[in-house]
């Protein structure tokens, strides 16, 4: 009975959790202009979308253009950055090391505001014109605390003797590095890696308070000017829907094999 | 070995750069006139301005209940979740993480229009439950993230001692999950009352929450009472941030 509650509330949780979600995913076979009102079954959207032929509408593939370029070259940069950083951070002790960790805080415990005023009224400070660059040196800044906070624990898990090891038997620093310290850290890189990913897919406000007036659009301001002139464009929702199966299957790959991973390993 | 410790220079030139100098900027147009020069003229217009001081009011009582329905919503979930008894698999978690992937603005104008499509007035009620839809997985995750981990057999020993499982709850595994509630409060408080956009959505245009009114100074150009509003809740968010008692006790050391 106890089992039977506890289920039921996770699901209830869940159905609401999701409900918005099916919603956009039913509206997305009618070709009404407005989320809400159906107008019969057609995958005309699907088609729009997937061809290109919107009325008017063609920024839509450039801000989904742009949101993955940023997000990609963010990501990238972040990762590496971060990675280099929480080698040098593990290896810092006392004072030098709880400031820099607490450094690596702020963006994290920083609302988006806070972080898009800031970095505003510092491009503006500067004189530098806002665009590409400044959105995504905006992005590497919220994104690559996440990927030190990711490649710090596997340094922590790490057997410093390995490392020393192979320095003992001839390898240079650099082979050391590239043969032993890289893929140890790899895990922690590529979660990393993912954290900054979606941390700046999913970003508005930073863009949009840095992205100048160039009319340069990520998804997320697109969206958001959209909406504010009044009506979504109709081929969003199949966008999104589309965007939600994907990361399902991802989702679901990488589940499946991190199932079967565990059952080798129960094999053993 | 101790030279690796220079590797954290780059990062910390940027830090400096892109973190340290921008909060730098906040604080130094706050404290000043259009013209440049030094006034405490943008914190008292905020202070005598009766539309900002409600609108932040009405951000801050937005957050309390936010962060208390995801509490009073999450921890159960959280609970249930890390709990082995009921549920076996981690792709239910997975499942309460994955909406945060969809686009936030775009989850939040469906929520909104199905609302409307239900005939429920664009308000209050309809602000708290996107935000509470919004937030719920910022809640769940960390008090997961800490009951999972949590070592059992404290709540079995307290009920071995004599305490009713009802007891052992509230007196062990409460406590023990407090980090936990915490992390997940921070996650939840300080972003609510910062969004702006969301809370035009979900209430068409009634409700402004404080974010809202930072960015329309912002975007027109009142950049000094704009940044005197983000040095109003940076002075917040120092204080919230006090309640969370230093995380990063790790062991010192440590060669690679």
């Amino acid at each position: 009975m106890k089992k039977f509650f506890a289920k039921l509330y996770i699901w209830v949780l869940l159905v609401i959790l999701y409900a918005p979600l099916v919603f956009i995913a039913v509206f997305s076979f009618t070709e009404s202009k407005v989320l809400g009102s159906w107008e019969g079954f057609s995958p005309n959207l699907y088609r729009n979308l997937l061809t290109g032929q919107m009325q008017g509408n063609a920024s839509l593939l450039a801000a989904v253009k742009n949101t993955l370029l940023i997000a990609v070259i963010a990501a990238a940069v972040s990762t590496l950055l971060g990675t280099v950083a929480a080698i040098g951070i593990h290896n810092m002790k006392g004072r030098a090391k709880k400031t820099v960790s607490f450094l690596n805080n702020i963006p994290m415990i920083n609302p988006d505001i806070i972080t898009g005023v800031s970095l505003f009224l510092l491009f503006v400070f500067l004189h530098f014109s806002q665009g590409y660059t400044t959105v995504i040196l905006a992005h590497i800044t919220f994104c690559t605390p996440y990927v030190v906070l990711s490649v710090l624990p596997k340094l922590q898990q790490m057997n410093p003797n390995i490392y020393e090891a192979a320095l003992d038997l001839g390898a240079t620093p650099a082979q050391a590095l590239r043969k032993v310290l890289i893929p140890q850290l790899k895990p922690g890189m590529v979660s990393g890696f993912i954290l900054a990913f979606t941390m700046s897919l999913d970003d508005f406000a930073v863009t949009f308070f840095t992205r100048g007036t160039i009319g340069l659009d990520t998804l997320s301001t697109y969206i958001y000017t959209d909406a504010r002139k009044g009506g979504l464009t109709p081929e969003l929702r199949p966008l999104m829907t589309l965007i939600f199966l994907v990361i399902l299957i991802l989702l679901i790959i990488i589940n499946v094999r991190q199932d079967r991973l565990q059952k080798q390993n129960e094999n053993r | 070995m101790s030279k690796r410790s220079n590797w954290s220079i780059p990062y910390v030139i940027f830090l400096v750069f892109f973190v340290v100098l921008p909060l730098i900027l906040v604080m130094v147009y706050a404290f000043q006139d259009a013209q440049g020069k030094f006034t405490l003229g943008n914190l008292a217009k905020f202070f005598t301005d009766r539309d900002a001081l409600s609108t932040f009011a009405v951000s801050i009582e937005v957050a309390l209940e936010n962060t208390g329905l995801c509490i009073l919503l999450g921890y159960p979930a959280a609970w249930i979740l890390a709990n082995k008894q009921y549920n076996k698999s981690a792709v239910t978690i997975v499942l309460f993480i994955m909406p945060m992937w969809i686009n936030a603005l775009m989850r939040t104008l469906a929520t909104a229009q199905l609302f409307t499509m239900l005939g429920v007035t664009l308000g209050k009620g309809t602000l708290l439950f996107g935000m509470v839809y919004d937030y719920l997985p910022f809640m769940i995750y960390p008090i997961y993230n800490v009951l999972s981990k949590m070592d059992k057999s404290y709540a079995e020993a307290a009920v071995d001692l004599g305490a009713t499982p009802w007891r052992a709850f509230w007196k062990v595994t409460v406590p023990l999950s407090m980090p936990g509630v915490t992390s997940g409060i921070l996650m939840v408080f300080m972003p609510t009352v910062s969004t702006f956009a969301i809370s035009e959505f979900l209430t068409n245009n009634k409700i402004k929450l404080f974010g809202t009114i930072i960015q329309e100074n912002i975007n027109s150009s009142m950049w000094n009472y704009g940044a005197a509003l983000a040095f109003v809740m940076l002075i917040i968010i120092g204080i919230t941030t006090l309640f969370d008692k230093d995380k990063d006790e790790e062991v010192e050391g440590g060669l690679i």
